[in-house]
């Protein structure tokens, strides 16, 4: 059932405890006890929206940043991604495979607080090697939702 | 000369279907939600569409083979021996179609000869009437039972099977009702059918739709399986309806017969659809489970939802109708679905359309988004309340 709660969830988290219930035909009462339980186990972490914050007044810049960075020994990459992670305007940080190590994503509401603070912020921690800032220009796609493109329903309305 | 006289009595005389009231109704409003839509609302999964697209770039424009393209006609069997247990020979027992609806009227007409009876047990999908009667044969009717969860039963063929019958047709899981069968409930079908001079077409539309357990084909019995004409497709399991292409799967003889009238009349079933139904066959097993993942959701909703309204409806089991009874508001299903429509602008179809036994009981498809459903099984119960 949790797997079902997780597919649902992650889907539209807006959906009701007594939807999901009637969905997987069980007690509202057992929904909630299993999303507490992943909530309390931090399977469940936190319930945001997709917003095209372009069709928005609010100015929205981010930022994909290649990080190249020297393992510490015994803590390996952990020690730096933590120290980047932590800052607010981070929204994202991966361990990556290839030619570089974090891959991080950093959202400001200019193009100029971005770059200062990749500057100023990330490139200036120590292990920190180099890094390669790509600023988004267009979101087509995120959390599996396009942003353009909205399939209506056109089939004939009855159709036997 | 008067035209019309021309016209020949036996397809004359074959009624229209009669929901075609409601299209026109329907059409003139804003915010309806129809329920009334016999196909699936997701669209073909990309990775399908895709490989329909590319095989229009290299220019695979031309005609295949009658019976379909060989590699797909491989497919088709790879994918009925692992999905439903059934060996056949892509060489001589495949045949591809414009839709199953085309390897429905094969069958039917490859089988059967003027006078023949054909056996429909109803409220049924309408093609198997209308594709009797266009073949001159005689369509005989089950009234099946909500108490009997609209499986067949023995006791209903004993009525219905005399020494005319050529066909018998199952489909199952169901279009009107919802309702499947399983391997026990075939077998007092298949004890009696076993040993008779009749051909079975099996319609397995909605095969990849069923909820609880594996579907079972009726061709799973071994005494039946050379005597089933199996009729499969595309549209429902992988939501390709507009590309018209299904399968019949059987014994080489008919298999052979059928190809012919095919050859004749159609040629080949369309080029693009064959190799995207190939892409659907070889990789897209995880976009079927997610569909029906989905539509089983929305089935315990809508079902839920009418039983809320107080109208009594049995659990369907398989494809995407729920098949409430309506008996209780003491209208007729014709006038509930108008009335429905007119006042709260919700679509559902009366069990009428689907034979008379239907009467008393409305088909509503689940196959829409969830917000429409939520929103119409809510209007639904503002209806239902006010009678
Ligand atoms: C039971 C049943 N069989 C066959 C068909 C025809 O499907 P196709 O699109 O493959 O012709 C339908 C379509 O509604 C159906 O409901």
């Amino acid at each position: 059932m949790k797997n079902e709660i997780m597919d649902i969830l992650s889907k539209n988290s807006r959906i009701s405890n007594e939807q999901i219930a009637i969905m997987l035909g069980r007690t509202e009462e057992e929904v909630k006890q299993a999303i507490s339980e992943m909530e309390e186990q931090n399977i469940i972490l936190g319930y945001p929206a997709t917003i095209n914050w372009e069709k928005t007044d609010k100015e929205v810049i981010m930022a994909f940043i290649e990080v190249r960075v020297t393992p510490q020994r015994d803590r390996g990459f952990d020690k730096v991604a933590e120290r980047i992670y932590q800052y607010p305007q981070v929204k994202s940080c991966n361990l990556m495979s290839g030619s570089y190590d974090l891959f991080v994503a950093v959202e400001g509401k200019t193009m100029k607080e971005v770059a200062l603070f990749v500057a100023e912020k990330l490139a200036t921690i120590e292990s920190v090697v180099s890094t390669s800032t790509h600023f988004v220009l267009k979101k087509y796609k995120e959390n599996g939702v396009s942003f353009e493109h909205k399939q209506s329903d056109n089939r004939e309305a009855v159709v036997l | 000369m008067n035209v019309g006289k021309m016209i020949a009595p036996h397809i004359r005389n074959v009624a229209p279907s009669g929901i075609r009231k409601y299209f026109d109704l329907i059409n003139e409003m804003k915010d309806a939600i129809s329920l009334g839509i016999g196909e699936p609302d997701f669209v073909t999964p990309w990775r399908i569409r895709e490989e329909g697209i590319y095989s229009l770039e290299k220019g695979y424009t031309h005609y295949s083979s009658n019976a379909g393209y060989i590699e797909l006609r491989r497919e088709i069997c790879n994918y009925m021996k692992r999905r439903c247990n059934l060996e056949y020979n892509a060489e001589s027992e495949v045949i591809v179609t414009v839709g199953g609806s085309e390897a429905i009227d094969l069958a039917i007409r490859t089988i059967v000869t003027r006078g023949d009876e054909v056996v429909i047990p109803e409220p049924s999908f309408v093609a198997y009437k209308g594709c009797t009667l266009f073949a001159g044969a005689v369509p005989v009717p089950i009234e099946l039972k909500a108490g009997d969860q609209f499986r067949l039963r023995r006791k209903d063929l004993e009525k219905a099977v005399t020494d005319k019958t050529k066909i018998v047709i199952i489909a199952y899981p169901n279009n009107p009702t919802g309702a499947i069968m399983n391997y026990e409930d075939y077998l007092e079908i298949v004890d009696f059918l076993k040993d008779k001079d009749i051909i079975i077409i099996s319609d397995e539309l909605y095969a990849e739709l069923t909820y609880t357990g594996k579907h079972v084909s009726i061709a799973n019995f071994e005494e039946m399986k050379d005597r089933t004409i199996v009729v499969n497709g595309f549209s429902k399991a992988f939501a390709m309806t507009g590309w018209r292409i299904g399968y019949a799967c059987g014994n080489k003889e008919i298999i052979g017969q059928m190809k012919k009238i095919h050859q004749y009349a159609i040629m080949c079933a369309p080029t693009t659809a064959q190799y995207a139904a190939m892409e659907a066959l070889r990789n897209c097993d995880d976009d079927v489970a997610e569909m029906v993942a989905e539509y089983n959701h929305r089935r315990r909703v809508v079902l839920d939802g009418f039983r809320k309204a107080g109208l009594d409806c049995f659990e369907p089991l398989g494809a995407f109708y729920v098949f409430p009874d309506i008996r209780k508001t003491g209208l007729s299903s014709d006038e509930f679905c108008e009335r429905l429509l007119l006042e709260e602008r919700v679509l559902a179809v009366p069990g009428s359309a689907f034979g008379d036994c239907g009467e008393g009981f409305i088909r509503a498809t689940y196959a829409t988004s969830m917000d429409n459903l939520i929103e119409a099984i809510r209007r639904n119960e503002r209806f239902v309340n006010k009678l």
